[in-house]
């Protein structure tokens, strides 16, 4: 389970949000949602304490992750995978070894078993066949497949999605969301999901926590979202809906 | 108060640096490519500069020394003598500033404004063991290496440019050579392309791991590192002639 406990954040002068605080429960998804800039990106850099608060706490199954020593925080951080925006595909190495990646380093597996583990993520998000490409050669969806396959590699606990369809044809898109719930439901992964795309949220999340006017200005299921009257949020997903049907 | 705060992270990731070199399995293979890349792939450039430079040295010696009461042999003492003690190390790290120097830069900094830093951390690696040690590990064994290829093409380019251009035979040139032969001034060259391989590398590992923004960012990050490097070496050069000679 995930605790963000009155969590605050500025960059010198520049407030990002305070008292932000909500709850994820295991094998839950949670769609973390807000205009651009908002900061949903660095809020969930603080969850796997890539950045430090300001004031407050995240806790990680109970512990806080942002007062553990550096080697304890590195054992929580392998808890996570993540989906980057842009993929952040090693480009010095091709498909295979990417995703092989976590396994080299931290496991002690043969190499066979490595082929075995590698091979069965690369078919969870259909890139068997490309497994021996560069990165270079792989399209913008297919570098999110790949860096999903090397998020789940591991078997992670918690997984956290940016952006996962941004720049993605509507097509691509619906294959993300869809690959998104399969994790969900075959791994058990809990998943948090940083987005403005609110047809995923629609597709994709249990819970939405909303971002606004820099702090946590909403939080609740989904259904909730729905009949909710809170005006900014109502204008968020009104703008979203009018973006959908054109 | 800027450069103040540079001075910090900077002495900050060194102690990074310093404390995760330990975790030898984290980055012994990136060490071994990063020896491969500093010193072997940088042999090309260092013999063309070491040739080059004994070449020019030795004719402008001969144009400036003529005259029937300097011997030639001088000319080999002076050549070989300034080659060993400044222009193998100074020369050749100028260059390396900007071979090594930018690649390193430009590879952190791509890696950080792609997120491939941020990626590593998420998974739990050590970044800065992974990616800055090995580097820095390389300049500072490499670099001594290097000093070695330069100060014997150098040399030799020296002989051979006296030789075609009919100024001092090599015989002239090895004799004053020989003459004036402190191995005081190789253990100097090799103090100087230690530090020399440890500010290029540092320096260049810092700016590119901070890099900001995208691909102007990155092009900062390289410029800063090449120019800073440049600078770095010709302080310690001088602050190490003070201190050794």
């Amino acid at each position: 389970m995930i605790e963000i406990q009155n969590l605050s954040k500025s960059f010198g002068d520049l407030l990002v949000w305070e008292n932000v605080s909500f709850r994820i429960e295991n094998n839950e998804t949670v769609a973390i949602i807000g205009k651009s800039g908002c900061g949903k990106s660095v809020l969930i850099k603080h969850i796997n304490a890539l950045l430090y608060p300001d004031s407050g706490k995240v806790l990680i199954d109970g512990s806080d992750i942002h007062a553990l020593d550096y080697v304890e925080q590195r054992k929580k951080r392998q808890l996570f995978g993540v989906l980057f925006q842009g993929s952040a595909l090693f480009d010095s190495i091709n498909t295979f070894e990417n995703v092989a990646f976590p396994l080299r380093y931290f496991t002690k597996q043969s190499e066979e078993e490595i082929r075995e583990n590698v091979m069965q993520s690369l078919s969870y998000v259909n890139l068997e066949e490309s497994a021996s490409k560069q990165t270079s050669e792989l399209s913008g969806g297919m570098r999110k497949r790949v860096g999903l396959a090397r998020a789940i590699v591991l078997q992670p606990k918690y997984i956290m999605y940016d952006e996962p369809t941004s720049g993605l044809d509507p097509q691509t898109a619906e294959e993300i969301n869809e690959l998104i719930n399969q994790m969900a439901d075959a791994l058990d992964i809990t998943s948090i999901v940083v987005t403005h795309d609110m047809h995923s949220v629609l597709k994709v999340a249990d819970k939405v926590a909303f971002l606004d006017r820099q702090t946590l200005s909403w939080f609740g299921s989904v259904d909730d979202m729905k009949h909710s009257d809170h005006k900014e949020l109502l204008d968020f997903v009104t703008a979203s809906e009018y973006q959908i049907k054109g | 108060m800027h450069s103040l705060n540079e001075l910090g992270k900077y002495s900050s990731l060194l102690y990074q640096a310093l404390r995760s070199s330990t975790e030898f399995s984290t980055y012994r293979k990136n060490l071994f490519q990063e020896l491969v890349k500093v010193g072997y792939d940088s042999v090309p450039i260092i013999v063309l500069t070491g040739v080059f430079t004994g070449s020019v040295m030795t004719l402008q010696s001969a144009y400036q020394l003529q005259s029937a009461f300097i011997p030639l042999s001088t000319i080999g003492a002076i050549v070989s003598e300034s080659i060993l003690i400044e222009l193998a190390a100074v020369i050749s790290s100028l260059v390396l500033a900007g071979k090594v120097g930018a690649r390193v830069a430009t590879e952190l900094g791509t890696m950080r404004v792609s997120e491939q830093i941020d990626a590593l951390e998420s998974m739990g690696f050590n970044s800065v063991s992974f990616l800055v040690v090995p580097r820095v590990l390389a300049g500072i064994l490499m670099f001594p290496v290097l000093y070695i290829v330069a100060s014997i093409f150098g040399i030799g380019g020296g002989i051979a440019a006296g030789f075609f251009s009919g100024t001092v035979p090599p015989a002239d040139f090895l004799q004053g050579a020989r003459m004036y032969f402190y191995p005081w001034n190789v253990v100097f060259g090799f103090v100087k392309m230690f530090v020399f391989g440890f500010i290029i590398t540092s320096v260049s590992c810092y700016k590119g791991y901070y890099a900001k923004g995208g691909a102007e960012g990155v092009g900062k990050s390289t410029t800063d590192a090449t120019v800073l490097s440049c600078i770095f070496v010709l302080l310690a050069d001088f602050i190490l002639a003070a201190l050794l000679l």
